[in-house]
C-alpha cells in the first residue's frame, strides 16, 4: 500500500523487548477490561456490592458476631471474605473466562500470527489483574471504612500479612484461571462454565457466612480450595486477634496458608504450562 | 523450482487429519513480488495449507519454506516478516481502530506509521470506532491493517472477502493492489473466481488437497481450455467450431458469406476453466446443500 517509498532497513532488525511489550499489553489490557461492562459489574463492583448489601441487612439492626467479650460488627466480620472474594474474581473468574473468549473469537490466534512473545502475553494479563484487583481492594476497604465504619488495621504487621495473601492469592487464582480456561468449550459456554465454581467456593468458604458456623464436612471440603485460606488470611489482617478463636484450629495458620496457595500456584502452573492452546480446542 | 528468491517454497506437502488427507501432496511456489492466489472449493485444503505455512500446524511430509525458514522452526524475527490475516473472526471487539493499529505496530521492529495504515485501508473515518461497530469490510480493513502494520515481506490472506457485498470486494482489491505496490509478496486463499483473477500474477487450483492447475489466470487451464468457440448462422441453423485459430476461420467466413450473420467469438473464462477442473465436486456440494 502507498504508505510511502521507505526502503527495507536492511541492519538486522531489533525486536521490542520482552518487558516492554508486557507494558504494553497491560495498558491495552486494563483499558479493554474496563470496557467490558460484564467484567465491571461482576468482577470488579460485585465484592463491592455483596458488601454493602451484607452490611445493610445484617448490619442494620446492630448485631454482630462476638468471640468472648470482643463483639465484631457484621460488616466488619464480612469485609475480609469479600476481599478475599474480589481477588479471586479479579484474578481467577476473570481470568478463566476473558482467556476462554479470546480463544474462542480467534484473538489469541491472531496474536500468534505475530512476534509478540507469549511472555509479554502473560505479562499483560498479570498486570491487568493487579490493576484492577488494587483498585478493588482499595474501594472496598474505602466503602468499608468511609460508609460502614469499619476499623482498618494499624499496625505494619497486618498490612504486611494483607500484602502476602494478596499477592500470593492473586498469583495463584491468576494461574488456576490460565489453567481452568482451556476447560470451557466455547467462549459463550466460559461464564456458565466459571461462575458457578466460583460461586460453590464463595458458599462453603465462609465468604457469606460464617465460616465456623457452617456443617464441619463443608469446612474441610474448602480447605481443599485456596479460597478458604485466602478468606482466613484476610481475615487475620481486618479480624481482632480475639477471632482467631472462631478458626477450625483456633489460630490464623499463616504457614499452612502459604503452603495450600503455593501448592494450587505450582499445581496450576505445571497444567497450565501443558494444557495452554492459541486455538479452539475444534481448530486441531 | 526451488530459488532462494522465493518466498514461498513447498514441495510434496501432505497433511492428514485422521484417515483422511486434508493436503495430499501440494507443491507451491511463490516468488517475491508476486501475488498468487489459491483457489478451490470449501475443504480443498486451502487454510490447512496456510496454516502449514504460517506455523500453525505442523505437517506431514514435505519440504516448506517460507522466506528461507521452515515454518515449524519459526521464531520472533521470522514472524515479524510476515503478515497473516486469518479468516473472520470477532475478538478485539471492544477497542478502536485506532487503538489496535497503534498497539500491534509496536510488536514489530520497523513497522510502518500506523496513520498512514489508517489511512491507507479507508478507515480514517473509523478511527475513534470500536472493532464490534465495524461492518464485515471495515472489520477485515482492519484484519489487514494489523497484517500489514509490521512492513512484512509477505502477507497471507486466507479468504479475505468472504461475505462481502460486490462494492466491498472491489474496494478489498484495491487494497491487495495496493500492496503489490509496495512491493509486498502476498499468497491469498480464495473460492471467489473473480478475485483470483482480478488479484493474481498466478492462480493455483487446488482440490482435495492436490493442485489440480497453475498459471496466470488467462492461461489457466492450459491451451486446450482457451480455445476460442466462434459461432455464426449460416442457412437457418447456429453452427459452432472450436479453434486455436479464431481470426483466420473468421476471416474465412467473411470471404464466404460477407457479413457473418451472428458473429460471436467466445473464450472461456475463468470460471468455465475453473469448474472443468473442479466443477463436478462443486455440483455435487450445491446438490448436498440445496438437498
Amino acid at each position: 500500500m502507498s504508505t510511502g517509498s521507505v526502503p527495507r532497513p536492511r541492519r538486522p532488525p531489533v525486536l521490542p523487548g520482552v518487558a516492554a511489550l508486557g507494558l504494553a499489553r497491560t495498558r491495552y489490557e486494563v483499558r479493554t477490561f474496563f470496557r467490558e461492562r460484564d467484567a465491571v459489574i461482576f468482577i470488579f463492583a460485585y465484592p463491592v456490592i455483596m458488601l454493602a448489601i451484607f452490611a445493610t441487612v445484617f448490619g442494620s439492626d446492630g448485631s454482630s458476631v462476638d468471640v468472648g467479650s470482643t463483639s465484631i460488627p457484621f460488616a466488619q466480620y464480612f469485609l475480609p471474605g469479600m476481599v478475599a472474594t474480589g481477588v479471586m474474581l479479579s484474578s481467577f473468574q476473570n481470568l478463566a473466562i476473558s482467556i476462554a473468549v479470546e480463544r474462542d473469537e480467534g484473538g489469541l490466534k491472531r496474536l500468534r500470527a505475530t512476534p509478540l512473545p507469549a511472555a509479554s502475553y502473560f505479562v499483560g494479563k498479570v498486570g491487568q489483574v493487579l490493576t484492577s484487583s488494587l483498585l478493588q481492594v482499595v474501594l472496598l476497604l474505602l466503602v468499608a471504612r468511609l460508609l460502614f465504619d469499619v476499623p482498618l488495621p494499624e499496625s505494619a504487621g497486618r498490612w504486611a500479612t494483607f500484602a502476602w495473601v494478596f499477592v500470593l492469592g492473586t498469583a495463584t487464582g491468576s494461574v488456576c484461571g490460565v489453567a481452568f480456561s482451556s476447560l470451557p468449550r466455547s467462549g459463550r459456554s466460559a461464564s456458565a462454565v466459571v461462575t458457578p465454581v466460583v460461586l460453590v467456593l464463595q458458599f462453603v468458604s465462609g465468604v457469606f457466612f460464617q465460616f465456623d458456623q457452617l456443617p464441619a464436612w463443608m469446612q474441610h471440603a474448602a480447605a481443599l480450595f485456596p479460597l478458604k485460606w485466602m478468606a482466613q488470611g484476610m481475615r487475620s489482617v481486618f479480624l481482632p486477634d480475639e477471632a482467631a478463636a472462631l478458626e477450625p484450629t483456633g489460630t490464623w495458620q499463616h504457614g499452612l496458608t502459604a503452603v495450600v496457595l503455593l501448592g494450587w500456584l505450582a499445581g496450576a502452573l505445571v497444567l497450565g504450562v501443558r494444557t495452554f492452546r492459541w486455538r479452539r480446542r475444534d481448530d486441531g | 523450482m526451488t530459488s532462494p528468491a522465493d518466498a514461498v517454497t513447498v514441495v510434496g506437502l501432505r497433511k492428514r487429519y485422521g484417515e483422511t488427507p486434508a493436503v495430499d501432496g501440494v507443491d507451491l511456489r511463490v516468488g517475491r513480488g508476486e501475488i498468487v492466489a489459491v483457489l478451490g472449493p470449501n475443504g480443498a485444503g486451502k487454510t490447512t495449507t496456510v496454516e502449514i505455512l504460517t506455523g500453525f500446524r505442523r505437517r506431514d511430509e514435505g519440504d516448506v519454506r517460507v522466506l528461507g525458514v521452515d515454518p515449524a522452526e519459526g521464531d520472533r524475527a521470522w514472524r515479524a516478516r510476515l503478515g497473516v490475516v486469518l479468516q473472520s473472526t470477532n475478538d478485539l471487539a471492544e477497542s478502536t481502530v485506532g487503538e489496535l493499529v497503534h498497539h500491534f505496530a509496536r510488536f514489530y521492529p520497523s513497522a510502518r506509521d500506523p496513520e498512514e495504515v489508517i489511512d491507507a485501508v479507508g478507515l480514517r473515518e473509523k478511527v475513534r470506532t470500536r472493532a464490534r461497530q465495524l461492518s464485515g469490510g471495515q472489520r477485515r480493513r482492519l484484519d489487514v491493517a494489523l497484517g500489514v502494520v509490521g512492513r512484512p515481506e509477505l502477507v497471507f490472506l486466507d479468504e479475505p472477502t468472504t461475505g462481502f457485498d460486490p462494492q466491498a470486494r472491489r474496494s478489498f482489491w484495491d487494497l491487495v493492489a495496493g500492496l503489490r505496490a509496495d512491493g509486498t509478496t502476498v499468497l491469498l486463499t480464495t473460492h471467489y473466481l473473480e478475485e483470483a483473477e482480478h488479484l493474481a500474477d498466478r492462480v493455483v487450483v487446488v482440490n482435495h488437497g492436490r493442485v489440480v492447475a497453475e498459471g496466470p489466470p488467462h492461461t489457466l487451464g492450459g491451451r486446450s481450455a482457451r480455445h476460442a468457440l466462434v459461432r455464426w448462422e449460416e442457412e437457418g441453423s447456429v453452427h459452432e467450431e472450436r479453434t486455436d485459430a479464431p481470426t483466420a476461420l473468421v476471416a474465412r467466413l467473411a470471404d464466404r458469406l460477407g457479413e457473418v450473420p451472428g458473429l460471436q467469438v467466445l473464450r472461456p473464462t475463468l470460471e468455465d476453466v475453473y469448474l472443468a477442473l473442479v466443477g463436478d465436486d462443486e455440483r455435487r456440494e450445491t446438490d448436498e446443500a440445496t438437498r
